[in-house]
């Protein structure tokens, strides 16, 4: 697909997102990823990083994304924010783990705009964050990420309202980006 | 957890995310609002406020902190969005700097050179260098609080930003009060306001990393 086509969707899809649709925002972030993964790969690879902590980046720059989308203004293009949001975090989540890194925004926003090439990593589990939340985020969590339920179903069988669960998902995700960012990983 | 399960949640959370720019100005509103309760609670309105007012020097003073201190809101804004260009934005800085500049040219020439030393010290030099820091200190902290909402590329910026703008709101409020008119004076608001950029920029560091 021709670079600003792509970009053109991925806005279009951020912009449905901002205004309440799911769907489009599920989208959207399934679009990014695998960019993300290359782009992460490709600068931990050239720093020496270990292959086991690219799915930890690409947490940790997909959960900036989500946190921070308020920041993007929909009248504009997605492709300055995102590559900005992303390089930020890339270099802030590899020097973390001890690599001295300086990424150029340009290259971010062209391999953001690349095609990707194919999505042959390991589909490895992050490390095991999810186990740091307390319940009943962490059992939320677990609910609705990696079983697959439905905030309904999830909230029927906690015997929780679904705004209850909504707030404390909310939260879990805040919680996430706060662990990785406090280096606890 | 796997990245697709990570998706999943993300798409499932509803919070509506916040809009930086109606925060950020209302956190600065509310400040000012609290600073001016400060002023009025505290050391009051100067007397003689209508008859000041009349003359230029202290419109001059409340005119151009104002005015700074509304386009480095504007700039602290921008430093809060990840991959905006701000830097071009800082020119509408020299419009304020101007003003005061040309002020201080004006009263130059007015005053005879004998006067200057006793316009630019004024009578409360060192309680107005403590008292706008004092003032700004609300509308610093709301504003922080909101930009933790942003995503700056640099947060030291983004707060020394955030403190600018704080700074010359509390000197703008402070003016109200300065029984010292002369445009020379306001020399002493700028270390004020210098004071509150730096304490924003410390705090920037810690607290708008993101």
């Amino acid at each position: 697909m021709p670079i600003l086509e792509r970009e053109a969707q991925w806005t279009g899809w951020m912009r449905l997102a901002l205004d309440g649709d799911s769907r489009s925002y599920h989208l959207f972030l399934q679009a990014v990823t695998p960019h993300l993964r290359v782009l992460a790969r490709r600068c931990a690879s050239r720093y020496g990083g270990a292959p086991a902590e690219i799915e930890d980046v690409v947490q940790e720059v997909l959960l900036a994304v989500h946190l921070k989308r308020g920041t993007w203004d929909p009248a504009r293009p997605i492709g300055p924010w995102l590559g900005a949001i992303v390089r930020n975090k890339l270099i802030d989540s590899l020097r973390r783990k001890g690599h001295r890194i300086d990424v150029p925004v340009e290259e971010v926003i062209d391999t953001l705009a690349a095609a990707p090439v194919e999505d042959d990593f390991d589909r490895q589990d992050a490390i095991a964050l999810l186990e740091r939340l307390k319940d009943p985020q962490r059992d939320i969590v677990r609910s609705i990420s990696i079983d697959g339920k439905s905030v309904r179903e999830t909230a029927l069988r906690l015997m929780m309202t679904e705004g209850a669960v909504r707030v404390a998902l909310h939260r879990a995700l805040k919680t996430l980006a706060a662990m990785y960012r406090s280096n606890a990983i | 957890m796997k990245t697709e399960d990570l998706i999943r949640l993300m798409a499932e959370d509803r919070e509506r995310p916040v809009r930086l720019p109606r925060r950020v100005f209302a956190a600065l509103a509310a400040g000012g609002l609290m600073s001016v309760i400060l002023l009025l609670v505290t050391i009051g309105l100067r007397p003689g406020l209508d008859a000041a007012l009349a003359g230029w020097r202290v419109e001059l003073k409340i005119t151009a902190t104002a005015l700074m201190a509304f386009f480095a809101l504007r700039l602290a804004f921008a430093a809060g969005i990840p991959g905006e260009p701000w830097s071009r934005r800082a020119l509408w800085l020299v419009l304020p700097m101007g003003l005061i500049g040309a002020g201080i040219l004006a009263d130059l020439t007015i005053l005879p050179s004998s006067e200057w030393k006793a316009a630019w010290l004024g009578r409360h030099a060192a309680f107005c260098v403590f008292f706008i820091p004092v003032l700004s200190l609300s509308p610093l902290a709301l504003l922080i609080a909101a930009l933790r909402h942003g995503a700056p590329d640099h947060p030291g910026l983004a707060g020394g930003l955030a403190g600018l703008a704080a700074g010359c709101l509390g000197a703008a409020i402070y003016a109200w009060h300065c029984p010292d008119d002369s445009p020379l004076f306001v020399t002493w608001y700028l270390i004020g306001i210098a004071l509150s950029t730096t304490a924003g920029a410390l705090a920037g560091r810690r607290l708008l990393v993101w």
